[in-house]
This record gives C-alpha cells, sequence and structure tokens, in this order.
C-alpha cells in the first residue's frame, strides 16, 4: 500500500472562546480526489488556513511521508507542494497572466531585474499543458472567471505540487468550464497529486471524488468511499439529524394579489419577466447564480430602473423610483448580505431594528428611546430573537438572529410584500428550520412573501409555487404539488421547461 | 473594440490630449487677450515650463510609486521644507568651514539622507502599527512642520553659494539643471516600477494586498523601501530648487502633497492602489503647470488657477467613473 501525500492527526485550533477544529484526522492519498464537506462554519476555512500556514495548531500533527512538518507560513506550505486554489480568486487584475503565477517569486537578473524573457517561457511552458486560449502578458483584469481559476491552477504546476487544495472551485462556471476543470483535475491525479477538493455541491462531489470526509462544529465525522455511500447519508453526518425537508403548501385561504409584474425587462439583466404573489403565499425564485434574480428584487425595491413592464401594487399600476419609495408603498427587501447590506454591525439591536423609521421616531429634535426600545421588544417576542438585551451590537448575534433583526426591521415597517434574497445564507441548520418556519408564518398572517434562494430544498420547503429563471428569462412557473426536483433542475439549466422562450 | 477598451484608450493617452488641448487653448487665446507679444509656445517658455514643473514632477515620482503600491505620503511638503533648511543651514556649520566647495556635495548628502530617514520613518510606522498610511503622514506633516517652524521661527534660512548657484541655473543642451534631474527621476522610476521585482511587488500589493500576502510576498518592507523613496525625492526635490535660490521660507512647501496628489491622479494612477505610472504622472505634471503658465499669460489671476485646477480635477474623476461604470449596470446610490 502506497503512503498518503498528507496526513492530519488530531488537530486542533481554538480561537477565544470557540473550538473551531477538534481533533480533525484523514489523509489524503497520492492521485486521490479527496472531498471535505461541511455546513458553513464547519471548520473547512480553519482546517485549510493550517494546513497552509496561515494559522498554526493548537495540537495534533500534519504529516508529510513520514515527518511531521511545521507549516510556518503560506511560503513554506507552498515549498513544502501544498498549493491552494481559492475560493475568492487571489490574483492581483492589473499584473498580467505570467506575473500572477510567479507573484512573490518573480525570476530576478541583475540589479532586482525582472527576468522578463525567463517569466514568459516559464509561463507559457505551463499554459501550454493547460491548453488555455491566453498567453503570458494578457492582463488578467481582462480574462473571463473562468480563465482567472485557470491562471490560479497553473500557479499550482510552477512548484512540484504534492497535494492541491480546491475551494469551492465551481462557483463561478458555466458547465463546459466546469468540464475543463474537471480534466485538470483529471490530469494532476493521474500525475499522482493528492487532491482536496471542497464543495457543496453533492453532484459534483458524487461525479469526481474517491472518498469523502466530513466535518460538523469542527469535529470530524468520519472518511467514506463516495462509491459506497449516497446524499442522503452524507447529509445526515453534515448535519447530525434528518433534515424536515417536507414540502409546505398554504392551507389558508389566499388573498388578493398584492404584487403582479407584466413584462418587465431590465437591460441585459432579465428580460420579459411576468409573475404575481398574492397575501397569504409564498413565491420562490429559483435559479443560478446571474439568473437574475436579485435584479428582479432590486428593481422591485426601487435600486435598479426597468427598461420597460410594469409593476402592480394591488391593481394599480406604480412607478418605485427609489428604496424610500418602495418602502412607503410597503415593499421590503431582505437582502442577500446580510452582514454588508442588511445590518449595521457595529450598532445595537433596537437601532438597527429602527433604522428606517429613524425619522418617525422623534420627540422633538431627538429620538425617541422608549418608542424604539417598544418596537423592538415587540418584534423580539414575535420573531423570537435571542440576545441578551437591545443594548447587543449587532454583530456578536449568531447568523439566525442577525437575520431575524432584519426581517424584524421591515415587518415593523408594515411592508405587503416582503422579498428575501437568500434567507438562510451562512446559518447554521438549527437556525434555518425556524427562518423556514418563520416565512411559513408570515404567510399564514397575510403578507405576501417573496423568496430567492439558491438551496432547492429550501425553496421546495418553503415555496407555494416556484419560479424557475434562467439567463435572465422565467422558465416556467411550477405549483408545490407538480415540481419535482429534476424538472425544477432542468428548467433552471435552460433544458426543456414547457414554457420556454 | 471590447467593452472597456475606449475607456482604457482615453485613460492612457487622456492626459496627453489634455495637454494638446491646452497648448492651443492658450495659443489661440493669447493671441487675442496676452498682454505680452511673446507665443505661448515659444521655445525659451517651454524650457522654463519643464523646470518649473521640477520641484512637483520629482516628488510626483516617488507619490506614483507609493499610491501605486496602496499608501499615500501627505507629509512630503513639510519634509521637502526640512531638506531645504538642512542644505542651505549645514553649509554655514563652523565644522565644514574648510572644506571650501566642497561643503556642497556634503550638504546635499545631509539633505538627502535627513529627506530619506524621514521617509523610512513614515513606512516603518505604517509597517509596524498598521495604521492607515493617510493618518500615519496626516500626523507626520504636522509633526515635520513643526520641527520647521521650531528651528527658525517664523524667519527664512538663507545662505547663498553662487557656485552652487551656477551649477543649478547651468543649462545643458538646452535643458536647465532642475529639468535634467526631473527626467533621470523619471526615467529612475520609470526603470524600478516596470522593471525590477521590487517594483512588480509594489503593484502587486496595492492591487490585491491580500493575494501578495498569501503568495509569500513581504508587504511591509516593500511598503518602507518606497517611503524612503518618496523621502529622498522630496529631499531631492528641496536640494534641487534650493540650491538656485538660496532662501526658504517656514512655510514652503505647503500644499505640495495636494499638488503632487493632483498630478498623479491626472496621469491616470489609481487611487486605491494597484495601477499606474510614472509617464501617465510625467503627462499630470506637465498638463498643471501649463494650466498655471497658461492663465498667467492670458492675464488671469494667480488665486483663479486653483479654482480651475480644482474642477478640472473633479471632472476628470467624474468622467473616469462614468467611463468605468457603464455596461456594469450599478446600482443606483
Amino acid at each position: 500500500m502506497t503512503d498518503p501525500v498528507l496526513r492530519l492527526e488530531n488537530i486542533v485550533k481554538t480561537f477565544p472562546g470557540v473550538r473551531a477544529l477538534d481533533g480533525v484526522s484523514f489523509s489524503v492519498m497520492p492521485g486521490e480526489v479527496h472531498a471535505l464537506m461541511g455546513e458553513n462554519g464547519a471548520g473547512k476555512s480553519t482546517l485549510m488556513k493550517v494546513l497552509g500556514g496561515i494559522h498554526q495548531p493548537d495540537g495534533g500533527a500534519i504529516v508529510m511521508g513520514d515527518t511531521p512538518v511545521v507549516m510556518a507560513g503560506p511560503l513554506e506550505a507552498k515549498a513544502k507542494g501544498i498549493v491552494f486554489i481559492h475560493q475568492e480568486l487571489s490574483l492581483a487584475e492589473e499584473l498580467s497572466v505570467a506575473e500572477n503565477i510567479y507573484l512573490g517569486e518573480l525570476p530576478r537578473k541583475s540589479f532586482g531585474r525582472v527576468d522578463w524573457a525567463r517569466l514568459a517561457e516559464r509561463t507559457n511552458s505551463i499554459l501550454k499543458k493547460l491548453n488555455v486560449g491566453f498567453d503570458a502578458r494578457t492582463r488578467v483584469g481582462d480574462l473571463s472567471i473562468a480563465n482567472q481559476q485557470m491562471v490560479e491552477i497553473a500557479r499550482a504546476l510552477t512548484v512540484d505540487a504534492k497535494a492541491v487544495i480546491f475551494d469551492e472551485p465551481t462557483a463561478s462556471l458555466t458547465d463546459a468550464e466546469k468540464v475543463v476543470l474537471f480534466d485538470v483535475i483529471a490530469d494532476l491525479k493521474a500525475s499522482g497529486v493528492g487532491i482536496i477538493y471542497i464543495s457543496h455541491r453533492m453532484e459534483e462531489i458524487f461525479k469526481i471524488t474517491d472518498r469523502i470526509s466530513i466535518l460538523r462544529d469542527g469535529q470530524y465525522q468520519g472518511t467514506v468511499n463516495t462509491a459506497e455511500t449516497t446524499e442522503e447519508a452524507v447529509t445526515q453526518m453534515m448535519i447530525g439529524r434528518k433534515l424536515d425537508l417536507s414540502r409546505n403548501a398554504s392551507h389558508h385561504e389566499l388573498g388578493n394579489v398584492a404584487l403582479q409584474v407584466r413584462g418587465l425587462s431590465c437591460g441585459k439583466l432579465y428580460s420579459d419577466v411576468s409573475f404575481e404573489v398574492r397575501r397569504g403565499e409564498v413565491l420562490g425564485f429559483y435559479g443560478l447564480v446571474g439568473a437574475g434574480r436579485t435584479e428582479i428584487a432590486e428593481t422591485l425595491f426601487g435600486l435598479r430602473d426597468p427598461s420597460s413592464g410594469q409593476i402592480l401594487l394591488d391593481g394599480e399600476e406604480v412607478r418605485i423610483s427609489s428604496p424610500a419609495d418602495a418602502i412607503a408603498r410597503g415593499i421590503s427587501l431582505v437582502p442577500e448580505d446580510r452582514k454588508g447590506q442588511g445590518l449595521v454591525l457595529g450598532m445595537n439591536c433596537r437601532d438597527n431594528m429602527t433604522l428606517p423609521q429613524v425619522d418617525d421616531l422623534k420627540a422633538g429634535p431627538f429620538m425617541a428611546e422608549g418608542a424604539e426600545v417598544a418596537i423592538f421588544d415587540q418584534y423580539r417576542d414575535k420573531l423570537d430573537i435571542r440576545t441578551p438585551g437591545w443594548k447587543q451590537r449587532v454583530g456578536n448575534l449568531s447568523g439566525g438572529n442577525q437575520q431575524k433583526i432584519v426581517i424584524g426591521k421591515w415587518l415593523s415597517m408594515h411592508p405587503n410584500v416582503l422579498i428575501v434574497d437568500e434567507p438562510t445564507r451562512g446559518i447554521d441548520v438549527g437556525s434555518k428550520s425556524e427562518i423556514h418556519k418563520l416565512l411559513r408564518d408570515l404567510a399564514a398572517q397575510g403578507y405576501a412573501v417573496i423568496v430567492i434562494s439558491s438551496e432547492m430544498p429550501e425553496v421546495l420547503h418553503v415555496s407555494d409555487r416556484i419560479v424557475a429563471m434562467y439567463s435572465g428569462r422565467i422558465m416556467r412557473t411550477f405549483t408545490s404539488e407538480e415540481v419535482t426536483e429534476d424538472s425544477l433542475i432542468q428548467a433552471i439549466s435552460g433544458l426543456g421547461g414547457d414554457k420556454a422562450a | 473594440m471590447q467593452p472597456g477598451a475606449l475607456s482604457k484608450a482615453l485613460k492612457s493617452g487622456a492626459i496627453w490630449g489634455f495637454i494638446v488641448l491646452e497648448l492651443a487653448f492658450f495659443s489661440i487665446a493669447g493671441e487675442f487677450l496676452s498682454l505680452s507679444d511673446k507665443a505661448f509656445m515659444d521655445w525659451e517658455n517651454m524650457l522654463l515650463l519643464l523646470k518649473q514643473s521640477a520641484p512637483i514632477g520629482i516628488i510626483a515620482m516617488g507619490m506614483t510609486l507609493v499610491m501605486v503600491n496602496g499608501n499615500i505620503d501627505l507629509s512630503v511638503g513639510a519634509t521637502f521644507a526640512i531638506a531645504a533648511i538642512v542644505l542651505l543651514d549645514s553649509m554655514t556649520w563652523p565644522i565644514f568651514a574648510g572644506l571650501g566647495d566642497w561643503v556642497i556635495p556634503v550638504a546635499w548628502l545631509l539633505a538627502l539622507a535627513v529627506g530619506t530617514l524621514l521617509g523610512a520613518l513614515n513606512g516603518l510606522i505604517v509597517w509596524k502599527t498598521g495604521v492607515d498610511a493617510f493618518i500615519v503622514t496626516l500626523g507626520s506633516m504636522l509633526g515635520f512642520r513643526g520641527i520647521v517652524f521650531m528651528f527658525n521661527g517664523e524667519n527664512p534660512t538663507s545662505h547663498l553659494n553662487w557656485t552652487l548657484v551656477d551649477f543649478a541655473e547651468a543649462q545643458f543642451l538646452g535643458l536647465h539643471t532642475a529639468t535634467w534631474f526631473l527626467l533621470g527621476v523619471t526615467l529612475a522610476l520609470w526603470f524600478v516600477m516596470a522593471r525590477t521585482v521590487h517594483g512588480r511587488n509594489a503593484y502587486a500589493i496595492g492591487d490585491n494586498r491580500e493575494a501578495a500576502v498569501n503568495a509569500g510576498i513581504r508587504v511591509g518592507p516593500h511598503m518602507m523601501i518606497n517611503f524612503a523613496i518618496i523621502g529622498f525625492l522630496a529631499a531631492l526635490s528641496a536640494v534641487v530648487f534650493y540650491s538656485e535660490s538660496g532662501s526658504v521660507n517656514p512655510n514652503d512647501g505647503q500644499l505640495y502633497e495636494l499638488w503632487v496628489i493632483t498630478a498623479v491622479v491626472l496621469g491616470g494612477t489609481k487611487i486605491t492602489g494597484g495601477a499606474g505610472n510614472v509617464i501617465g504622472t510625467f503627462g499630470g505634471v506637465i498638463a498643471i503647470q501649463l494650466l498655471r503658465k497658461g492663465l498667467g499669460h492670458i492675464g488671469a489671476d494667480t488665486s483663479t488657477v486653483n479654482l480651475v485646477i480644482g474642477l478640472i480635477l473633479i471632472a476628470v474623476l467624474i468622467l473616469d467613473r462614468q467611463l468605468n461604470i457603464k455596461g456594469k449596470e450599478e446600482l443606483k446610490v
């Protein structure tokens, strides 16, 4: 039996107050594609930072060959043959492909000059191996995301890589680009490199990996052979219990149509979009990143001007010119990026909650603090927000409670239509189902709710009807009775769909 | 044409187009408005323009490097004044009395060394504390200026050395000494930024600092070297200028940092770092000097120069933003 290229033994890493990694052990064999899976916050990134020398482990050992090694820093990890393909591309856009590939290791001549000839020669020989359509002197900012990723991969090939770590490599790739990526991975595999592949996408995991290791809350849950397991089994290991993913159509009476959209278009972002949502209903929007879902929400919230089409609120055509206008008309948007767009992290819970209505909560020239606290208390109870008190800084709350603050903030504005973009992104599994229940409850109370999500189980679980989008167009609208996972996937991939435009 | 190509072409060539426009405008307007009957594009006038560009221009080359690196240096004007005082005062020190004219290189070296050290000090603080360069150099700008006033109160520091004045006023191949220094510095900084590993790493750091760190580039030392370079250049600028004038007021060099930054930004350097070059900066320096001279030529009050340049700077940045967001369909603000 061959030796693993890389073995992790009982790795422990503690941050103040958190045990981020608690006894993680697994090994990567040469020529193996080893998946690393876990929910957000399970410790995958921390583990990778330990491997990359950015964090030092508090206990345990990284073993390469027979000897435990210490990764003092990123350069040393690289020198030992451990290479990362980062999820967020780690490139300098203004520099050339060659300079990026040899970032930090530009070949030198006398007087500290860059040896451009040698640089170009080395780079081109690597690019030839990858069979890409750009050359060493191209500016990286001019490349597509997929080609930028190729530059990252080319970087991995400059060293004698023993282990290559891919962190969510397909997050922004098209299907055709994925094929190229998987070919490159197959080549690496054939040359005996060990590969750690981090992804949430089950389909890919089952297609290209040999084994799967699973983390949950920093603890190692075990390693399974991909061929001998199922998606359900892996999910269960990741979340520790079965998720309640039953369908959830409304049993109450639906009210009148709160929002109707007819033939709405916005440049190249989306076109000819028509749908309606009733009071008491949850309308799900499902599609790939870039399908135009968020842009529609932004249009409804007055952040973008549509190029054509109509928006009707309670049957009356309106023009929404700004977020303030949208709020006044009873539309609220819980944005995708909670921390960046939804909350002021340094402010306390109460002030975040009352942010959109500070102008209305004045006692003379001063803030009406009592009224603010009253609003906070009301929605804390209603949404079951767990915080020591309104003085707590929002940045210190868990993701689930933060999201409830944002939802509470908008509910306090008494909207008719509540748009929630990616309601459970970065939220732990337990809080996820609470948020789901909350969204269902809000619909039952008579709000018209639009949920945009990239997670199929989520849309299936919360929606009464599901709009499937592909490339800026609505491919099909499903009712919760007729929808199946297969038909949904087909519709958002641009295959099939009855009303394909 | 690729999307963004227009924006790029405009960005790289715009400053030179602007210079041509200025030359044409002031030549024609000068025919009608100027009190002198000399043409604006007179050869002597243009040579003088280059010479007058030198003090700002020499510092601007260093600022290009510092800004490409993702930093900024507000203390250059104060460093300029300190170096000037060191230059002029040291020539009168008794210990150098026996040197005769050999005091000149000694005084030069002293002034340059002081500038380099002050710059390195800025860099060291930015590196070791991680405080934003804007704040650090804002502090040192005030501090250095305080030292200038402590030295001689409100009084000017003066010393004329005629050998030095002759050197400073000399013309070689038609160009003045100061112009040669400006050209030399431009060439040297071009070499550093475009050809050396240090220069390319400076771009990488300014462009994507995390990527640079991940690639094992030692960010701190690179930044400190660049601050030392701009400190050196601020001193060099002072040395060249005061060799001729021989007298420094404690307020000299004030607002230089803003003129320098204006020239660099007009020359196409990105304020956030990662992009820019000294050739563009050279254009920016010339454009500003042309504007100052040109407005004087057509009889405008000197105080209108600041207003016009301010407006142009804002207009350029608005144009740049418009060109960059076009096609990206940005959100409304």
